[in-house]
């Protein structure tokens, strides 16, 4: 059940993937990313993480996209025009890519293999997440809100009129 | 049929991040440039949450919502910008903003 199930949304998790990038209206790109963020919350259950599932699809699928939604609809993005390709791109980048893929196959192989299932970690409730969030991590969760609070007065002041 | 390992998710957090940046490297539209940085995000927080599984310790978890956190706030002052950007140069193409090129 937990092969069949992480396969499924592995796979709808990449191809939204591909079709985020290779869609050429930004419209079809934001709803492509929304079934990954879906996809990916089903995953995150499955390594239970209870909280960060409901946060991913609260936050990423729910705010961050109609944000971006938003925002195509009010700048009226349309499709983008396609040029032509530089040589150089086309020959640095398959032996990029290769040594890329290489090392990274070695760091994944070097990795303690520990098997998945379901119910095999318990500690991702809300309590358990909270506990840490707020008693060992009480400095960097602070740390956060002073950058949120920047981040709120910066799309303030970058959105406003004269500028 | 074989049994799902962290190794498979590691995969698939690294199939996510190489095409976010492909994305990142070969979109024009700055939009899908930033949507592609919210798949790079998420292929972090896959990474953070199967160790977490893997070694017991709620941690990774508590750094997902951090990256989370900050993965938001990045698309709104993102967002903030390139509305400031399209009222000066009435343009979404990464190309033709090229004021500091020289």
């Amino acid at each position: 059940m937990d092969v069949i199930l992480f396969l499924i949304f592995a796979t709808i998790a990449v191809v939204a993937a591909v079709n985020v990038v290779v869609q050429s209206h930004p419209i079809s790109s934001a709803i492509s990313l929304i079934g990954v963020m879906g996809s990916l919350a089903v995953l995150y259950l499955l390594l239970g993480a209870e909280f960060i599932a409901a946060a991913q699809v609260i936050v990423y699928a729910g705010a961050v996209m109609v944000l971006f939604l938003f925002v195509i609809m009010l700048l009226n993005a349309g499709t983008e025009t396609r040029q032509s390709k530089s040589e150089t791109a086309h020959l640095l980048g398959v032996p990029a890519l290769l040594v890329f893929a290489l090392l990274l196959a070695y760091f994944i192989r070097s990795q303690p293999d520990s098997g998945v299932h379901f119910g095999g970690f318990t500690g991702g409730s809300a309590q358990a997440v909270g506990r840490a969030l707020f008693t060992t991590y009480l400095l960097p969760f602070e740390v956060t809100s002073v950058l949120i609070l920047i981040a709120i007065v910066g799309a303030i002041v970058l959105a406003r009129k004269e500028i | 049929m074989q049994p799902v390992s962290t190794i498979h998710y590691l995969v698939l957090s690294a199939a996510l991040l190489l095409i976010g940046t492909v994305g990142v490297l070969t979109r024009r539209n700055i939009v899908i440039i930033l949507m592609s940085i919210e798949l790079i995000l998420n292929a972090v927080n896959i990474n953070l949450i199967a160790f977490s599984h893997a070694l017991h310790q709620v941690t990774g978890q508590v750094f997902a919502i951090f990256v989370i956190t900050d993965a938001v706030a990045e698309a709104a002052v993102g967002l903030g910008i390139l509305i400031a950007l399209f009222r000066n140069r009435e343009t979404l193409q990464a190309d033709e903003i090229d004021l500091l090129k020289w």
